[in-house]
This record gives C-alpha cells, structure tokens and sequence, in this order.
C-alpha cells in the first residue's frame, strides 16, 4: 500500500503528501441529476477522479435523489469527517448554509451558487462570457442568419446561457435572429434527449442551422438530431466536440472539473481559502473548445476572429450582461 | 360454517400473509440484481434495515418523515379508488398544494405564531390541493373527460405553473435561484429533533399525527357516512347507483376534492414541516408513489398506512444503502424500490390466485373429510 502510493506520488514528494493525506477525506455531493450526465456532475466526478489517480486519495462520493436527502446527507459527510466536503449545484446553497454553520471545522465548496461563511468556497462561473463567444461563432457560421438554443429547464442559470449566446450572436451579426427554446418544466428536463432531438428538428425547420443546446443530458439528442440533418450543434458544460466529429461546432466548457481538483489540492495543502471565486473567461473557468473534432470546420480567421473577442472579453473591451443582474436580457 | 364459499378467504390471509409473501419475492428478485452487481444481498438488507431503523442517525425518525408523505398521497388515490377513479394526479395536486402553504406562510410568517399559523397553512394546502383534484373532477362528471388523462395532464400543468411563479415571481422575494426563503422559524412545525435534546437530525415533524387523523377520517367517511356509501356504490357499480337515486355527477366532484386535498396535504409535511420553504420540484414523484402504496394497501386506511411505512423504510434505507455500499448507485436502488411495486402491485395475482385457491381446496378437503 504504502509502496503504491510512494510510486503513484513520486519519490520526491511522497512523504508530504503522505503526512497530509492523513488529514485528508475529501468528498462529493453531485446534484440530481447523476453523476453520468455527461455534463455538470459528471464534470464534478472528473475532477475528483483526476485527483484520485494523481495522488491516490480516495472520496466518497453522493447522488442526491430526492431533496430530503440534502441536510441528511450533507451531515452525515460531515459527522463522518469529510474535508473538504464539494457541494456541486445551485439548489445546494441553503443547506450548505445551514450544515456549514453547524461545522465550523469543516471545510465546504459550493458550485453555482454563493453562501457567505468563513468556511466555505463559494465557485460560480460567468456561463454567459464563455456562451457569448460560441454565439459569435454561431452567427460566423450560419448561412441562414439564424441560430437557436435550446435549454433544459427555464431557470434563471439557464437564462445566463441564453443571454449570452444571444449577445455573441447579435454582436458579430446584428440582423442574426436567435431562436430559444426550453425542453420542459420538470427535472425530467435535463434528461430528455428524444425531446431535444424534436426541439432542434422544429428550431431547423424554422431555418436555424446551428443549435447550443444547455441541457444537460438532453444534449445528446439535441447533437444527434444535428447530425442527422445536417446542421451544426454546440456543446455544454464538458468538452463534447467528440461525440459527432463534422456537426459538433465546439463546445461551451466550464471547468468545474478543475474547481474539484482545486478544492481537494487546497485543503490537502493546507492553503484554502473561503470566499467568492468567479471564474470567467479571464480565470480559464469557462471557454470554447477548440480540438482535433472539430478544427477541420473552422477556418484560421473564424478562429482569430473568436480568440480576438475573447481577448477583448479578457481585457474588458466587451462587457457581456449577466442575466442575473437584472433578471432580463436586455443589454 | 353451513356453505363453502369460494370468495370466502379470511383477512389475516389477504392483508397479512399474502403481502408478506410478495414482499419476500421482490426482496428474492432484487438480491439476484444485487448479487449480479457483485455485492452481497444479505449484507445489502442488514444496511437497509438498519439504515430505515436505527436511531443513531435518525434513520427510524426519516422513515416516518417519508411515511408521513406516502400516508396522504396513498389515501388520496385509495378514496378516489373507491369511487372508481385513478386518480394518477397526486403529484400536481400536491405540488399545488405547496403553492397554497407558501402564499399563507410568505404573507403572515412574521405576524402569526406557529400554532396559528398551522391551522391556516392546513386548510391552504387542502384547499389548493382541492382545486388542483376538483377541476379534472368536473371535466369528467360534465364533460366525460377521463379522470386518467386529466389528472395526468394537470400533473404537467402543476409543474409549468409551479416553475413559472417559483422562478418569477416567489424566487425574486429575497429567495434562491428557484426556492423561496425560509419561513421564520416561529411559524413553522418544531422537528423532533429541536423538540427533544440529544434527538438526530431528521426532518420528522408533527405532520405525522395530522397525517394519522387523515387516516382515521378517511375510515370513517368511507365506512361511516352516508357519502362514503354512496362513493362506494359508485365504485362498484355506478349504474346501479344512478339508479338508487345517487347523484353520479356530484360524487365525482366532492370525491376527486376529497382526494385532491389529500394529496395537497403532503405539502404541510414538506414545505411546512421539513422544509420550510418551497423548493422547485419538491414533490419529487412522492405523488406517484402514493399509488403504489394505495395499492398494496389495498385502498383500506390501515394498509395505506402500513404499505407507507414500508415504502418510507425502502426511501430512508435506500440513502443509508448509498452511503454503505457505493458500488450499488442509485439507480439500483430504484430498482429494488421498483420490484416491490411490480410484485405487489402489478403482479399482485400472481401470488395471491394460488394462495387463495390453496386455502380454498385446504378447507373444502377438510369439510369433506371432517
């Protein structure tokens, strides 16, 4: 055992990272959802696993299922000694708040959402920064003039999303018309990939020929219908430019695999830090993806004309609004 | 006993053992899945049980908060059974409920104590609950619109409501991204464990006794009032009591505001009692469940409560199971929970035909004999 570890670890650091992992009992509480969503949560397990293989530090790990569960398990991870304990969903915040309070040791992260104590991390992401660019290249790349987007449930974070685009789309093309669609009103909503796959037929047939699907696992429906008509489709949250090579115009990441990593390093060396992080463009939090899957559909200019805006974004040329401020699009 | 009769099979039979018996087949199925995943059935069930049961952690406590849910969303389709309806829209009716509970409570939480506040925060979840049941009640005395694709359709309708106003309009009162805030904690049910030092954590409240009442009342008005007659008549023979001069029309309505408000009354337990505010989606398929438990309760009070118990139990063990045992995901655990629905609900004659012609030869052989 302890042999493994030293070779995982390396001789050099092998013995510090030991004495800390004494300590340390890292875990990870997914939102609904699942962890296999190809999307959010499964961005959360990525960074936890990434850690485990780097410095073999096992976590334990929840699927929340019913909100019951919520306090119940959050105490529990807890009680148990968990620290950090990287709380991934916006629904989580009240809670966090109030297991936190209980726990004044215990080290907390939150993703998606803000609870101010002196123990917990509060991660969000400027969705709408990285959306905006994949809206600008949206727009470069429609014949038709039109774009569309296609979100899970109609929430406020999900909003963000739309803004965004909608602004990168109309920035690079005033006349671009932007279709928006949502794929339902129940959690069913972010798993539902033959309604997204009817949503982007009905969305092309109104003449958009490229779709940003932010819904979860819905997505997958939403990049196959793409496929099948021949149109070009944008993914979310993970890197999803290789699913369908030739139709997956790139992907809107957000690292919250990173956050994870981050939030396990931190504590195992003693240097976390509470507060409000707010990851964007400029932080590496979120981005266009850019790859072997999908550089054969885009030209050198379309992608200095992107990584340019991104520049202007990252030096504060271009401000994109944030639904959240004002609770509307305007801009 | 002068006459065989074959329909003649005693209650500890048909309540007691046969339940049992398709219990004892699901848990049979559901260790071969178990087993199939690589792990240990038996250790799997001591988990559960002690998961659902213990008191360390709250684990008895949690199977009765859950309990509390299935209670009133199994009578409210166990008294719309009676009448010979499904109702399948537990779930909207009980999300409409909720929206009842929060507009009392985010209007008068600081003004009124708790105890004049539960009342109020009853009689709203009730009534919204009742709306949510009585309209597709209408549509199918009046119009014959059938009480199945209502009731279901108006479960989709709860939830584009519910995420309309909660995201526009009750979020925005100085809530979260899709809840409202906390009611003040003066005007909300106390826990157990605030009610008794050293008690763990769960989310049992008093919503419990009320939801035990239900059940005692469900009783008497199906077998002690001149309306539980008359909706028992219509259950099983509605030309008959057209013909006995009872009001079809009217019994179909007051029955589906009856169970609509059962339903709505989940959410004094949830948003009142555990929560203390309302959460997207809170209703979580609790409404769904509620049919199952009806069903292996075979729509009598006692059974509803029983079957819930049960139910609250596969729910709270199934989290501890999770903790446990990681290698079992979640999804597996709704698998199990999925079984006990199969065996005792869908395939309910496959145990209970043998059992009963069983008994029935026993005894005739023995009459014969004796």
């Amino acid at each position: 055992m302890k042999k493994s570890i030293m070779a995982l670890a390396g001789l050099v650091t092998g013995l510090s990272i030991m004495t800390a992992q004494a300590a340390l009992k890292p875990s990870v509480i997914y939102d609904m959802g699942g962890k296999f969503d190809k999307s959010f949560n499964q961005a959360s397990y990525n960074g936890a696993e990434q850690y485990l293989k780097d410095t073999g530090t096992k976590y334990a790990d929840f699927e929340i299922k019913n909100e019951a569960q919520r306090e119940q398990v959050m105490l529990r991870m807890a009680q148990r000694g968990h620290s950090p304990i990287v709380v991934a969903g916006f629904q989580q915040a009240p809670i966090v708040e109030r297991v936190a309070k209980k726990f004044p040791d215990t080290k907390f992260v939150l993703i998606d959402a803000v609870v101010d104590l002196p123990n917990v991390r509060s991660v969000v992401f400027k969705e709408q920064e990285g959306s905006f660019l994949v809206g600008a290249l949206a727009a470069l790349k429609s014949k038709t003039d039109t774009v569309s987007f296609i979100g899970g449930m109609d929430i406020p974070l999900i909003r963000k999303f739309a803004c965004g685009y909608e602004q990168g789309a109309k920035y690079v093309n005033n006349d671009v018309k932007v279709l928006q669609n949502m794929t339902g009103t129940t959690p069913a909503a972010w798993n539902d990939p033959a309604k997204g796959s009817e949503l982007a037929r009905a969305q092309f047939d109104q003449g958009a020929d490229v779709v940003y699907g932010a819904a979860g696992g819905t997505g997958v429906g939403i990049n196959q219908a793409a496929v099948d008509s021949g149109k070009l489709a944008i993914g979310v949250d993970s890197n999803q430019n290789y699913m369908h090579p030739g139709t997956m115009l790139t992907s809107m990441v957000k690292r919250v695999d990173v956050a994870v990593y981050k939030a396990f390093e931190d504590v195992a060396n003693d240097n976390f830090t509470s507060g409000l992080q707010v990851l964007g463009l400029k932080e590496e939090g979120v981005d266009w993806a850019l790859d072997e899957f999908n550089q054969p559909l885009l030209d050198e200019t379309v992608v200095a004309q992107i990584n340019n805006l991104k520049q202007e974004i990252i030096d504060g040329n271009i401000s994109v609004h944030n639904w959240e401020d004002t609770q509307s699009c305007t801009y | 006993m002068s006459r065989v009769n074959v329909q003649e099979v005693p209650v500890w039979l048909t309540s007691v053992v046969i339940p049992l018996l398709q219990l004892a087949l699901a848990l049979m199925v559901s260790s071969l899945v178990v087993l199939i995943v690589g792990e240990n059935p038996i250790e799997a069930f001591r988990v559960m049980v002690q998961g659902a049961l213990n008191l360390e952690f709250g684990g008895l406590h949690n199977t009765l908060y859950y309990a509390t849910n299935f209670i009133f969303t199994g009578l409210a389709v166990a008294v719309a059974f009676h009448a010979g309806m499904f109702n399948i829209g537990g779930e909207g009716q009980a999300y409409l409920g909720g929206l009842g509970v929060t507009i009392i409570a985010l209007s008068l939480d600081h003004l009124l104590p708790m105890w004049l506040m539960a009342p109020l925060v009853i009689i709203a979840a009730a009534l919204f609950g009742a709306l949510w049941g009585v309209i597709p009640g209408i549509l199918q005395a009046k119009r014959g619109a059938h009480i199945v694709v209502t009731t279901i359709m108006f479960n989709f309708i709860a939830a584009a409501l519910m995420s309309y106003l909660l995201v526009s309009i009750i979020a925005p009162l100085s809530g979260e991204a899709t809840d409202s805030r906390y009611f003040a904690s003066s005007a909300v049910f106390p826990k157990w464990h605030e009610l008794f030092e050293g008690a763990a954590f769960s989310l049992l409240n008093p919503t419990l006794l009320i939801a035990l009442i239900c059940a005692v009342m469900v009783w008497v008005l199906i077998w002690r009032t001149r309306l539980g007659y008359a909706i028992r008549v219509m259950g099983q023979n509605p030309s008959a009591a057209e013909y006995a001069g009872i009001n079809a029309k009217k019994i179909i309505i007051i029955t589906m505001a009856i169970s609509g408000a059962l339903a709505g009354m989940m959410a004094v337990n949830e948003v009142y009692g555990a929560h203390s505010r309302l959460i997207l989606n809170y209703t979580n398929g609790f409404g769904f469940i509620g049919i199952a438990v009806a069903l292996m309760g075979r729509n009598h009070p006692i059974g509803v409560v029983l079957a819930a118990l049960l139910f609250g139990a596969l729910y709270q063990g199934g989290t501890e199971l999770q903790f446990e045992m990681p290698g079992l995901n979640p999804e597996l655990i709704l698998v199990i929970q999925g079984l006990v629905i199969f065996f005792t609900g869908a395939l309910e004659r496959l145990v209970r035909n043998p059992i009963e012609a069983l008994y029935t030869s026993t005894r005739a052989n023995l009459q014969a004999g004796g």
